[in-house]
């Protein structure tokens, strides 16, 4: 079922035995793709704030982070539906559909906030769940499903506005989402709670393996980690506190990448759904109820969906016919594949969702502040995917290559 | 026939397709600490039979004793939880994840703690189990945390043999383990299959090639058109007599059912 997976017993009898340490391989296929990905964002800085030096100001960045939240919370349940290989074309529009839910229920019928936000986001965990359940017990593609959710979404979401067509969100607790900014002190204790919660993880893992009297990273290693992590973290925190502070919206975007990433790369259900997308069918002879994993994923991306279309709402204070629609979806899927996500599945991390949404955030933002156009600000961020694609695939041959020659 | 004590035997075991007798009232065995070789032509049963015992297909006649007490197989699981484990030729393993994960997938190890469905995968437990079994099958892999779609052929196969003895069975079925292997590779492959004996494991090994099969197996049995045409002690017999069995020419074994 996936073509990348398939390597013959003929072709691997062909390889001569493997020499390049496991450290080597990690740097290249894993690592280095990240950061590759960096270094691209660093550039795209480069080249805007030598355009507009206003792009790498506390302000811009700032702006830059709100304008990131909602496609790198969609980005984070499509990362899910990569790693299966699927792909799940109905996430702008339930993000939409969703938003239109939160609003007609606060606005229209009284509802309060907070049960207007979760029965928002329980209409995208049901979309997922049928669209899931569609895919997978009649072996439709994940394509169609999809596309026909995509389209049917957005009907929905007509429906649920009704004839106004745009219904303007004005309670606090939903507008509060995406314009709430916390106070300098509050910013550096978050920070330092990040610096001493990595270092705390890094500690323990690094003691299990010694204890366990497994082969464990150097010392030095482990205190660069801490010391870059520390350092992201201390001068985003300074720069967003010398404009408004630290932002509501990131840290929701943060939180949902961090317990994400747990669930995928440290849980039995992650474990799974890597599985699933390297082999769907060694996955069901290890019983591994393929089906189940599947329709999870699916409802993780429609919640993650509705998530993100909620947080778009706030910061839009109104839900409107387009919410949700345009190039939303294709950013929230371009973005992963951009940052490392293999369209093919089994590859890839939620981190990604983040680092996409960034650097597709810059470029939009950069060429909004040069007051491009959309046909240019199209055009160049259909080039970066692509170009991005291409790195990735000249670098897997490379890897193919060396590793398995 | 070696019918005392033996860990798994079959007695006049028939399986039928439609119009094709797949198996005809096939006897076989194994016991402990034996790799019985399976050969026969393409189309003679051996892969039928090895399902028969994996709970793949359910045999229409016939009994399944198990360490001498009648057995009903009817799905793979069945036979697992007994402890037959079955590697088959396609090896069924995730290309995309390392050499810890494949082995324990679908059995991972999660840490202790409440909430099974968030508790963090236990690695540190799972890379030891795993790097103990590997080692007590003399089994060298670069790292334990190498992707196993960069492993050669060899090392996939002992990957997925590792695998199967996770549950600690009784009884590994092998089909077609040096199929598109290298001379290097292959000679791996048949040594972890005599680690395997030394463990007192009923090994069944299905193969094409008879040098390897004479090189690791201690007995070998012949199938034919869904017959079991001939039984032999590895010791003592030459292949001439194993390919005349398997083609129905000349003499066949002491099991001789043959009918030209």
């Amino acid at each position: 079922m996936k073509g990348e997976g398939a390597a013959t017993p003929a072709s691997a009898a062909g390889r001569l035995s493997f020499v390049n340490g496991e450290s080597v391989r990690r740097l290249v296929q894993g690592d280095l793709a990240s950061a590759r990905v960096v270094l691209g964002l660093v550039v795209i800085w480069i080249i805007f704030q030598s355009q507009n030096d206003r792009f790498l100001s506390a302000e811009n960045l700032t702006n830059l982070m709100l304008q990131i939240t909602a496609i790198g919370l969609i980005s984070v349940g499509i990362v899910y539906v990569l790693l299966l290989g699927e792909i799940d074309l109905s996430v702008g529009a339930v993000s939409g559909l969703a938003a239109g839910v939160m609003a007609v229920l606060n606005v229209k019928h009284g509802w309060s906030p907070y049960l207007a936000i979760v029965a928002a986001i329980l209409v995208g965990t049901a979309i997922g769940l049928l669209q899931g359940s569609l895919f997978s017990r009649f072996a439709i593609p994940s394509f169609v499903v999809t596309l026909a959710g995509l389209l049917a979404w957005q009907g929905a979401l007509l429906q649920v506005l009704g004839s106004t067509g745009t219904i303007n969100l004005t309670n606090p607790k939903i507008t509060g989402l995406a314009n709430t900014f916390y106070s300098d002190a509050f910013g550096w204790i978050f920070c330092a709670l990040v610096i001493a919660g990595f270092a705390a993880v890094v500690l323990f893992g690094h003691r299990r393996r010694v204890a366990a009297g497994l082969a464990a990273e150097s010392v030095p290693t482990l205190v660069f980690r801490v010391a870059l992590v520390a350092t992201i973290s201390i001068v985003a925190v300074a720069v967003l506190n010398s404009d408004r502070g630290v932002p509501l919206a990131l840290l929701i975007l943060l939180a949902f990448v961090v317990g994400m990433e747990y669930v995928v790369k440290r849980t039995r259900f992650g474990r799974h759904v890597y599985a699933v997308g390297g082999s769907a069918e060694a996955a069901r002879r290890a019983g591994i109820r393929v089906n189940a994993v599947r329709v999870t994923v699916f409802a993780i991306a429609g919640s993650m969906a509705a998530i993100g279309g909620i947080m778009a709402a706030s910061r839009l204070l109104a839900v409107n016919q387009g919410s949700g629609g345009s190039e939303l979806l294709l950013l929230a899927i371009a973005g992963p594949v951009i940052a490392g996500t293999s369209l093919f599945g089994g590859r890839g991390s939620v981190w990604t969702a983040l680092l996409g949404a960034l650097v597709i955030g810059s470029i939009s933002n950069g060429m909004d502040l040069l007051a491009l156009s959309s046909a240019v600000k199209f055009m160049v961020t259909g080039g970066v995917l692509l170009l991005a694609v291409l790195v990735d695939a000249i670098a897997r041959q490379q890897r193919q290559a060396a590793g398995r020659v | 026939m070696s019918s005392d004590g033996a860990l798994l035997e079959l007695q006049e075991v028939s399986k039928r397709f439609g119009p094709v007798q797949a198996l005809d009232r096939v006897d076989f065995a194994v016991n402990a600490g034996e790799v019985v070789g399976l050969v026969g032509d393409n189309g003679a049963g051996k892969s039928t039979l090895v399902k028969t015992i994996a709970g793949i297909h359910s045999a229409d006649e016939g009994s399944i004793r198990f360490e001498g007490n009648e057995i009903k197989v009817s799905k793979p699981q069945d036979a697992t939880q007994l402890g037959i484990a079955t590697v088959y030729q396609d090896l069924a393993l995730c290309d995309n994840l390392d050499v810890v994960a494949n082995i324990f997938l679908g059995q991972e190890e999660i840490s202790p703690g409440p909430g099974e469905a968030t508790r963090q995968l236990d690695e540190a437990k799972m890379e030891h189990r795993a790097g103990e079994l590997l080692s007590s099958l003399a089994v060298t892999i670069p790292s334990m945390r190498t992707e196993v779609g960069t492993l050669s052929g060899g090392q996939r196969q002992q990957v997925a043999v590792a695998r199967s003895l996770l549950g600690e069975p009784r009884v590994v079925l092998l089909d077609e383990p040096t199929a598109a292997l290298g001379v290097p590779q292959t000679k791996q492959v048949l040594e972890l299959i005599g680690r395997l004996r030394e463990r007192g494991l009923g090994v069944v090994v299905i193969s094409h090639n008879l040098s390897n099969i004479f090189e690791v197996a201690d007995r070998i049995v012949v199938l034919r058109l869904g017959k079991a045409t001939g039984d032999f002690q590895a010791e003592g017999t030459t292949e001439e007599h194993v390919v005349a069995a398997i083609t129905g020419v000349g003499e066949a074994g002491n099991g001789n059912k043959e009918e030209g």
